[in-house]
């Protein structure tokens, strides 16, 4: 795969965030907010990031996603589609009966997909045993996690952790999508998770603090990550939940809300 | 309907523990799998996993005291190509666990294989806390999940090794204290194979795990006054062996279900569950009765709960003045 420069790939996270909207609006529901503050960070490691094989989505030397927090599903269905997984038509059929696209992602139904997920907190855990078992087969593949900030008050995140560090998985980088809000409200005022960075520091983690919009330094952190040795990597990205469109911007209203007709159209032509 | 001769001397069997086993069939499956990984959670001799470690140090991971972590981690290694064993107290493994059995190991069908230890209220002095009692409910209503309650050192051995050569989840539940041994190395064992140990034709009793034997007493009284019992080991809860069952309702059309677990789901549920549509006979069961257990020795805690010999002919001798054959 042909890797992107920067300016292809604010280009191509553009179109990506116009398949998310449209992909939205045809559901009738889903979530926006997340999908549109993560995008960025997935369409760095999906086209300059991870060794992956579209035409093969079994290869077993693949590198690993680990979509921890499955509800920004659309997110990770727009660019699956977009670097071949499947063909983009399908995206119009997310959340309807029998399409291949479920609400949350299901490994069985859709390709390029590496776990089903949904189920908040428990992605890290996944990717710590794939990493653990990696090592121990000699396998060179790398293991990549993104969680939402809100997710790590599971406490399951924090068991995931504690193992990673102690295991020393340098073959695992985590990523979190730190766009401050939840259902609820500001995730500080929900449930405060800070000091953030010094928890993953006292958990024996490689700290990386990214802005999680600016693509260079998206795919510094990720470089940065492969390259440091006897611990597992965390990229803490600070990103603005619906970035792209100004009226979901920083509103937690938009969490878990698809755009109706009038909506969509003014979102979209604020993208083009 | 598979019929195995009992050659058992009920009156002095010999007592051997079902965890010690759960950890022979982990050694010998990991002998001849090296893709086999077992994942402690401190509590790993207890359970019988040491001497897989032991063994295998390399392909041993302890991840502390953190079930979810541990059934997390345990998905990411079958993602992997590796074959994990889990293996922990039921109550923490079936229950703290529960979501991540379910949304990631049973929703994704990942080849992950769980043995869960201290089932029962014969765990004794421990108490409520550590007596699993709900496993069976809460593993067989979980698609793709299978559940197998041996009922000796020999089955659980054989069931252990079974999960490691057949694909996808399983939950192996096994218990604390030594139990009769009632089969032995040559028994044939197959995952959703129940058979008849005693044939009869009055009532059969269908069990599993260590109530087989209770099964078996109870029948061997019953003849004394002249009763015919079959008596069945149902080792697999799910997938549930209808075929045997069914046959032995029309045979008998009476049954007694006995297993040391909740009434509510259990091993007992299933086969009504099986009966009621298709082949409606009387049918009673022993089993715990919406109430959680207490510390005390296993023996007195079996009595007190009505999971005795006793309790089952007692059970059987009010069933069969009520048959409608």
């Amino acid at each position: 795969m042909n890797k992107l420069n920067l300016e292809q790939l604010e280009e191509k996270a553009k179109q990506l965030r116009i398949s998310i909207l449209n992909m939205l609006y045809y559901a009738g529901s889903g979530h926006t907010g997340g999908s549109l503050s993560a995008i960025d960070i997935l369409t760095v490691l999906y086209n300059n990031i991870m060794e992956h094989d579209p035409k093969n989505p079994d290869w077993v030397g693949r590198d690993r996603f680990i979509l921890s927090k499955g509800h920004i599903a659309p997110a990770l269905y727009a660019i699956l589609a977009d670097v071949g997984y499947f063909d983009p038509k399908e995206l119009k059929t997310l959340r309807k009966f029998g399409s291949i696209l479920q609400g949350h992602p299901d490994m069985h139904k859709t390709p390029g997909l590496d776990v089903s997920t949904g189920s908040l907190g428990q992605g890290l855990s996944i990717a710590t045993g794939i990493a653990l078992g990696a090592r121990s087969n000699n396998d060179t593949y790398r293991v990549y996690c993104m969680m939402g900030d809100g997710e790590t008050q599971e406490g399951q995140i924090w068991e995931a952790a504690m193992a990673a560090g102690h295991y020393k998985l340098d073959n695992l980088c985590a990523v979190v999508d730190c766009n401050r809000l939840q259902i609820d409200g500001k995730v500080e005022d929900v449930m405060n998770i800070a000091p953030f960075k010094d928890k993953w520091l006292a958990f024996n983690w490689n700290v990386i603090e990214i802005d999680g919009h600016n693509f260079e330094e998206i795919e510094k952190g990720f470089i940065n990550a492969s390259e440091y040795k006897g611990k597992p990597t965390i990229i803490l990205a600070n990103t603005i939940k619906g970035k792209g469109v100004s009226f979901m911007e920083n509103n937690p209203g938009w969490h878990g809300k698809a755009p109706n007709k009038e909506e969509l159209e003014v979102a979209l032509s604020e993208l083009s | 309907m598979f019929i195995i001769e009992n050659k058992i001397d009920l009156k002095h069997p010999e007592l051997r523990l079902t965890r010690e086993g759960y950890g022979q069939g982990l050694l010998e499956a990991g002998e001849k799998n090296k893709d086999i990984v077992a994942l402690g959670a401190d509590i790993t001799s207890s359970v019988k996993v040491d001497m897989f470690k032991n063994r295998f140090p390399e392909r041993f991971f302890n991840i502390g005291i953190a079930e979810q972590n541990q059934m997390g981690i345990a998905a990411g290694l079958s993602l992997s190509g590796k074959i994990p064993f889990v293996t922990n107290y039921g109550v923490f493994l079936a229950g703290r666990a529960w979501d991540q059995i379910r949304t990631t190991v049973c929703y994704s069908n990942l080849n992950v294989k769980l043995g869960g230890a201290h089932g029962g209220i014969s765990v004794g002095p421990d108490g409520a806390t550590h007596q699993a009692l709900e496993e069976i409910s809460i593993m067989r209503c979980l698609p793709n999940m299978r559940v197998v309650v041996p009922s000796d050192y020999y089955e659980t051995k054989k069931a252990t090794l079974a999960a490691a050569e057949s694909y996808g989840p399983i939950y192996i539940r096994f218990g604390r204290e030594k139990v009769p041994v009632i089969t032995d190395e040559n028994t044939p064992f197959e995952i959703g194979k129940a058979y008849c140990l005693r044939d009869g034709s009055d009532v059969a009793i269908i069990a599993c795990g260590a109530m087989v034997y209770e099964s078996l007493v109870a029948a061997e009284e019953l003849s004394k006054e002249g009763i015919s019992a079959m008596v069945i080991n149902n080792h697999t809860i799910k997938p549930l062996d209808r075929d045997t069952i069914i046959e032995a309702a029309k045979k008998t059309g009476a049954i007694v279900t006995v297993e040391e677990h909740q009434l509510a789901g259990g091993m007992g549920s299933a086969i009504k569950e099986v009966l009621a549509e298709e082949c409606p006979v009387i049918v009673k069961s022993i089993g715990i009765n919406d109430r959680f257990g207490e510390s005390g020795n296993p023996l007195d805690l079996m009595k007190a709960f009505g999971l005795t010999s006793g309790n089952i002919v007692a059970l059987v001798k009010d069933i069969i003045g009520k048959k409608n054959k």
